[in-house]
């Protein structure tokens, strides 16, 4: 996804460049850059030869497919689902749309949403997208021939325990930026225009590691310090686009996808109890490089056929690695999760909000869910607890509003 | 920054639309006078006119009235006044000021109408300049795009259309009378 800075001060030769190389995503190059001017800068530090604040970074809100999925995960994110009133009709439908879709452009581009009451709390984008599911509801209430086959619950599997106040929902709105005030100002924006359409069913928050705590692109850890999500099919790859973007949906969702999100709670008191061989036996990677244990570095393919001295598969049977992997290339997914952790007065519920993005979440993500249910070590310690799938219809242009192909189509 | 100074670089960035695109190039406003003028430039005040980001607070028919916002520019060299306002839904149409003593904000006609300086922009802001609807109809409900002509000093007209959105304030009491008597 482009992106750009929103060039807040004067323009210098200086933060031209800074900017652009930053905008190229490589903060190594931008330090560098930085390091080299303030070497040249006469009589003490020169304010523009800081690399250019991240919160003026803007992520474009029109496009053919709906920014926040291809998007590099900003630090923050939160979801958002909604249920339709009662009385909300077709032509509700493209009013809520009409709004949120506003609302979420200009947000994205730093400035206030149209009657915006903190106007200053949009100032700051930090790459703020604003993405939008549609659940089965919506859709058949628009439309009940255009609604895609997958978009139905998922099979129940062993494991899961569910709790149906993490389900289904009409809608989605996915906000994603890497300021937390950016997000819950615009969730609350959102929200407001939404207000006479919908209420709410649930809100889930998430984080990753705060925007340039790391080299752009690292992957992401969570809560139980696993390097969490390798292996992901690359966006602006061939690849990517058939297993996200690959349609096969109804017209209307071409340039669409498919979402699914579960609510994974995580046991970190007895995962606690294991020691350092066997958390990495449990996954198949190293707990320290995430390195797969046939392997030096991250990216090293895993062996799975791979043994040791003693003849046994270096990567355990039970290992979610081995698990994860069904064997057929068609079933894989895009993974784009936040760990979220809940505390309040007592008691804790820690976990990831596992959100993945595949053009046919029945076809591609239920095989390796069903993989994983029945051996996956990892499941003594992880629990879905909520699960809800959602048509992601395309972008829109500018002018247009997301849903457009299902509301007037 | 405040917010008025993020809507005047809007309406800079307007009002340059509107000098290279000629008159009403704003995309929300058309120019109804141009239908029957000549296009010579700045004919009459509605040629000048646009609006920039325009939104109408939703209301019930019961609520009675709501008000209009926006920025509205003029793009001739010459100050326009808009006089007077109408929209299909609303048996009266005000142009209103509110005045702020302490902390009481009392809205009341303003006198002479909305003058907009040459080359520049009025605000019509949530307790501050707006066009008052009175006399509501029907209902003007969140997501609907709503039509709103204003009439200049000269007698030309201008439209635009204004999305309504659900608004918790701009609940000034209105001088002539308890804020949503309008209707009842």
């Amino acid at each position: 996804m482009p992106e750009r800075g929103a060039g807040a001060g004067p323009l210098s030769r200086r933060r031209l460049i800074l900017g652009g190389a930053a905008g190229l995503g490589a903060a190594g190059i931008a330090g560098a850059a930085a390091a080299t001017w303030a070497g040249r800068s006469e009589g003490g530090p020169d304010p523009a030869a800081d690399p250019p604040l991240h919160g003026s970074r803007t992520v474009p809100f029109h496009g053919p497919h709906q920014a926040g999925v291809e998007t590099p995960p900003q630090a923050h994110g939160t979801f958002v689902a909604l249920d339709l009133g009662p009385e909300v009709d077709v032509e509700g439908v493209r009013r809520l749309m009409r709004l949120l879709s506003d609302d979420a452009a200009r947000l994205a581009r730093g400035e206030p949403a149209l009657a915006d009451t903190e106007p200053e709390l949009a100032e700051v984008p930090a790459r703020l997208t604003t993405t939008f599911g549609f659940g089965r509801g919506l859709v058949e209430r628009v439309d009940p021939g255009a609604v895609p086959d997958w978009l139905e619950p998922l099979p129940e599997f062993g494991h899961d325990r569910l709790d149906a106040a993490w389900g289904e929902a009409d809608l989605l709105v996915q906000v994603c930026a890497d300021d937390p005030l950016t997000v819950s100002h615009a969730v609350r924006m959102l929200l407001k225009d939404a207000r006479a359409f919908t209420r709410p069913r649930w809100t889930q928050s998430g984080f990753r590691r705060a925007h340039g705590s790391q080299p752009d692109g690292t992957t992401m850890r969570n809560l139980m310090g696993q390097v969490d999500g390798t292996v992901n099919p690359e966006p602006g790859t061939a690849d990517f686009e058939h297993l996200v973007w690959g349609g096969g949906g109804p017209a209307w969702l071409e340039g669409g996808t498919g979402l699914v999100i579960r609510r994974i709670a995580t046991h970190l008191d007895t995962w606690d109890e294991l020691d350092r061989p066997a958390r990495e036996a449990v996954i198949g990677r190293r707990l320290d490089s995430g390195a797969p244990l046939t392997g030096a570095s991250e990216h090293d393919e895993v062996d799975l056929a791979a043994v040791d001295a003693t003849g046994l598969t270096v990567v355990p049977a039970f290992a979610h690695v081995r698990r994860a992997v069904t064997g057929d290339p068609e079933e894989r997914i895009f993974r784009r999760a936040y760990n979220y952790d809940m505390r309040g007065t007592g008691g804790e519920e820690a976990g990831l909000l596992f959100a993945a993005f595949q053009a046919d979440p029945v076809r591609q993500f239920v095989p390796i869910q069903r993989s994983l249910d029945e051996l996956d070590l990892l499941n003594e310690w992880v629990t879905a607890v909520g699960s809800a799938v959602f048509a992601v219809p395309p972008g829109c242009e500018e002018g247009g509003y997301v849903g457009q192909s299902l509301l007037e189509g | 920054m405040n917010p008025t100074r993020t809507w005047a670089a809007t309406a800079l960035l307007a009002l340059s639309l509107t000098a290279c695109g000629g008159p009403a190039a704003s995309p929300d406003a058309t120019g109804a006078a141009d239908e029957d003028a000549p296009s010579t430039a700045a004919a009459t005040a509605a040629d000048s006119f646009g609006v920039t980001d325009p939104w109408v607070k939703a209301a019930t028919a019961d609520d009675g009235m709501t008000a209009v916002f926006g920025e509205i520019t003029n793009g001739s060299d010459a100050e326009v006044t808009i006089v007077s306002a109408s929209h299909d839904a609303a048996d009266t149409v005000e142009l209103h000021e509110v005045v702020t003593e302490g902390a009481d904000s009392t809205m009341r006609e303003k006198d002479g109408g909305f003058v907009v300086p040459a080359g520049g922009g009025l605000p019509l802001e949530p307790g501050a300049d707006h066009i008052m609807l009175m006399d509501l109809t029907r209902d003007l409900e969140p997501g609907d795009e709503t039509t709103v002509t204003v009439e200049f000093s000269d007698g030309s007209t201008a439209e635009f259309t204004a999305p309504v959105k659900e608004y918790a304030g701009a609940n000034e009491e209105y001088e002539g009378g308890g804020h949503g008597d309008g209707g009842h």
